[in-house]
């Protein structure tokens, strides 16, 4: 398959629960090959909108199409899931999971490959209910890819896995987009979307209110750098505070010109040793679209 | 710190009992409809001490103690046979102890039943036209040999019932069939396969079992091993069945139980596990009958101690695979893979 097609085509994609509209008329097209980021606070409508797009919910109304046709039996054979949470069988063993889910799918990949690929082969024969976090993580990838999906989804892989495991996991992520996969995921970590999504999009009340590129959309929202000191540091007679955002004991000011706002510093005679310099994050984007912090 | 941690504990989970309504609507139902039911199966203050089968026809009422002195007799259970050499086998085997046909003016009796010897003796004392004497012979079934099939029909319905019931259930509930709905598997092949997974077992324990007991029991199998396994398949899986239909939607693990204790209860009272429901009141009957435990018990018990044939209970194995098809059906009509 090309990079570059079409792979899924959302259109007004809504979904209700009783009087609750989860998601709220969704438009998306996400290319083969590409990893498509789903970013949202807690109760945003991603899971809704990955379980739609997985064809596990029906939608109220919308369609959802893949590689041109309505979610049917062919996605099911060429989609690769992993959700959020998902249980497992009792008493059975890494290797015996894989080859549960291997004779499930026509064409399935080499449970050894599989294996080797998400650093299972070493954990072959334990119980898994006996895995660390992360080893389960990639005992749930490694079903998600027993199938050899050209699309798969990954509903917020990392919740929960200390920095290691969660590198690692990215590594992974990264050797299966180097593939030429499509990957969809929802994350609430920004670093994680940055480092492996090619395009993202912000979802708020079931909607989409920002999509592109990380790039893009911070080059889109925002200019120049963030300029943060301690906020002892600075005097309230000579600064204006009313331009700096105060979170925790440090403040912050964006500025377009650096050097400009430096001089302006030193001229009020404010101390620079703790003073720190940054460029716009996903995070600062995502709080000045929705208001609110993005940690689960 | 740990008591209120515990007492935390025990309030959350006792509003999460409490708010699920539907669970504690069958735990409060549950023991009610027990004791009602063992209210009118045990009904009656005098428990009868001889039992006589009365040959009749389908329609006849039986006839009162006026016309037959024998009818009046105090402490007996009269109960109507129709099928004369069925009535005869159940003299033989001890569980009548006088048959009468008041037509055809005969009784007979089990010349080794002391039971039927004290009978014979009251009936010689009672007015009225004699009767003809005819006897047979025969062993009385022992307890033990009459109980074998019933518990081991009910380890099977338990084992079908919450083999598969509880765990369509549990896998419903941690997601497990989430997952299984996003691969190409489809819900009539994962329900034939909970069905063939739990027939398997059930086949090979029961018959474990049943060879186990029968080496160091000795009990008397007069029919075929063969009818006795085609027997408890069909009963398997009507079982397995009904697990079936109680799990297709359900997503409560509490509710599942209270729902299979619903069906395996009233099948351990009145499906003939433990004691006989002839003669018992006709709605305990009617309920009974629409029981598959009853059918596998009553066609086991034929197979094994009357000596009968698979075409003999054909009206059981058809009742049995009617159950079964209706509980398939309904389970693949209502089968969800997740809770919504």
């Amino acid at each position: 398959m090309s990079t570059g097609t079409v792979a899924l085509r959302v259109r007004d994609l809504r979904r209700n629960f009783g009087a609750v509209e989860a998601v709220r008329g969704l438009n998306l097209t996400i290319s083969t090959g590409e990893c498509f980021g789903l970013l949202g606070p807690n109760g945003a409508g991603k899971t809704t909108t990955i379980e739609l797009l997985e064809g596990i919910l029906q939608p109220s109304s919308g369609s959802i199409d893949y590689l041109g046709e309505p979610l049917g039996a062919r996605f099911r054979r060429e989609a690769g899931i992993q959700f959020q949470h998902t249980a497992l069988q009792d008493f059975l063993s890494v290797r015996e999971h894989l080859e549960l889910f291997s004779r499930l799918y026509p064409d399935a990949d080499s449970i050894d490959a599989v294996m080797a690929r998400c650093a299972l082969t070493d954990l072959a024969g334990r119980d898994a209910r006996k895995l660390s976090g992360g080893q389960r993580q990639r005992l749930l990838l490694g079903i998600a890819l027993i199938n050899n999906p050209t699309v798969i989804f990954l509903d917020e892989p990392t919740t929960g896995l200390d920095p290691q495991a969660r590198r690692n996991f990215w590594s992974l992520v990264e050797s299966i987009k180097a593939d030429g996969r499509t990957v969809v995921l929802t994350t609430h970590y920004m670093e994680e979307a940055y480092r492996l999504c090619d395009r993202i999009a912000i979802m708020d009340h079931g909607r989409i209110i920002a999509e592109g590129t990380p790039r893009e959309l911070l080059r889109r929202h925002f200019a120049g750098a963030v300029l943060s000191l301690p906020v002892a540091d600075l005097d309230a007679s000579k600064v204006d505070l009313a331009a700096w955002r105060v979170h925790h004991d440090r403040a912050e000011r964006v500025v377009e010109d650096v050097a400009a706002a430096l001089d302006d510093l030193r001229f009020q005679r404010v101390p620079l040793q703790h003073l720190q310099i940054r460029e716009h994050t996903l995070e600062d984007l995502f709080i000045e679209l929705t208001g609110e912090e993005l940690r689960a | 710190m740990m008591l209120r941690r515990i007492l935390a504990i025990t309030r959350a989970r006792n509003l999460e009992f409490v708010r699920d309504r539907s669970a504690l609507g069958w735990n409060i139902l549950l023991p009610l409809l027990l004791v009602l039911g063992l209210a009118i199966v045990f009904s009656g203050d005098n428990q009868p001490l001889y039992k006589v089968g009365v040959l009749t026809q389908a329609t006849a009422q039986l006839p009162d103690a006026e016309s037959e002195p024998l009818m009046g007799l105090r402490f007996t259970q009269f109960v109507p046979e129709l099928d004369p050499e069925r009535a005869i086998r159940l003299v033989e085997r001890h569980r009548l102890d006088l048959l009468v046909d008041f037509q055809a003016r005969r009784y007979w009796i089990n010349t080794t039943s002391p039971k039927g010897y004290s009978l014979e003796r009251i009936l010689a004392g009672l007015p009225g036209p004699p009767l003809e004497r005819a006897t047979v012979t025969g062993e009385q079934t022992r307890y033990v040999d009459w109980l074998v099939p019933g518990i081991l029909g009910m380890n099977m319905m338990f084992s079908c019932l919450f083999g598969v019931g509880y765990v369509i259930v549990r896998y419903r509930k941690a997601g497990y069939l989430k997952r299984l709905s996003a691969t190409p598997i489809r819900p009539a092949e994962f329900l034939i396969a909970q069905i063939l997974s739990r027939l398997l077992v059930i086949m090979v324990v029961t018959c474990a079992v049943f060879v186990g007991t029968e080496w160091l029991i000795g009990f008397p199998v007069d029919g075929s091993h063969l009818s006795l396994f085609v027997i408890a398949l069909i009963g398997a899986v009507a079982m397995i069945a009904m697990g079936v239909a109680v799990a297709a939607r359900t997503t409560s693990e509490e509710l599942a139980n209270g729902l299979l204790n619903l069906v395996t209860w009233p099948m351990m009272m009145v499906s003939g596990v433990w004691f006989s429901i002839e003669g018992a009141p006709a709605v305990v009957v009617w309920l009974a009958r629409c029981l598959p435990l009853t059918h596998l018990l009553e066609a086991a018990r034929a197979v094994m101690l009357d000596g009968v044939g698979l075409i003999d209970v054909a009206d059981h194995l058809l009742i049995l695979l009617v159950i079964a098809a209706g509980c398939l059906a309904f389970g693949a009509w209502s089968f969800r893979w997740r809770d919504v």
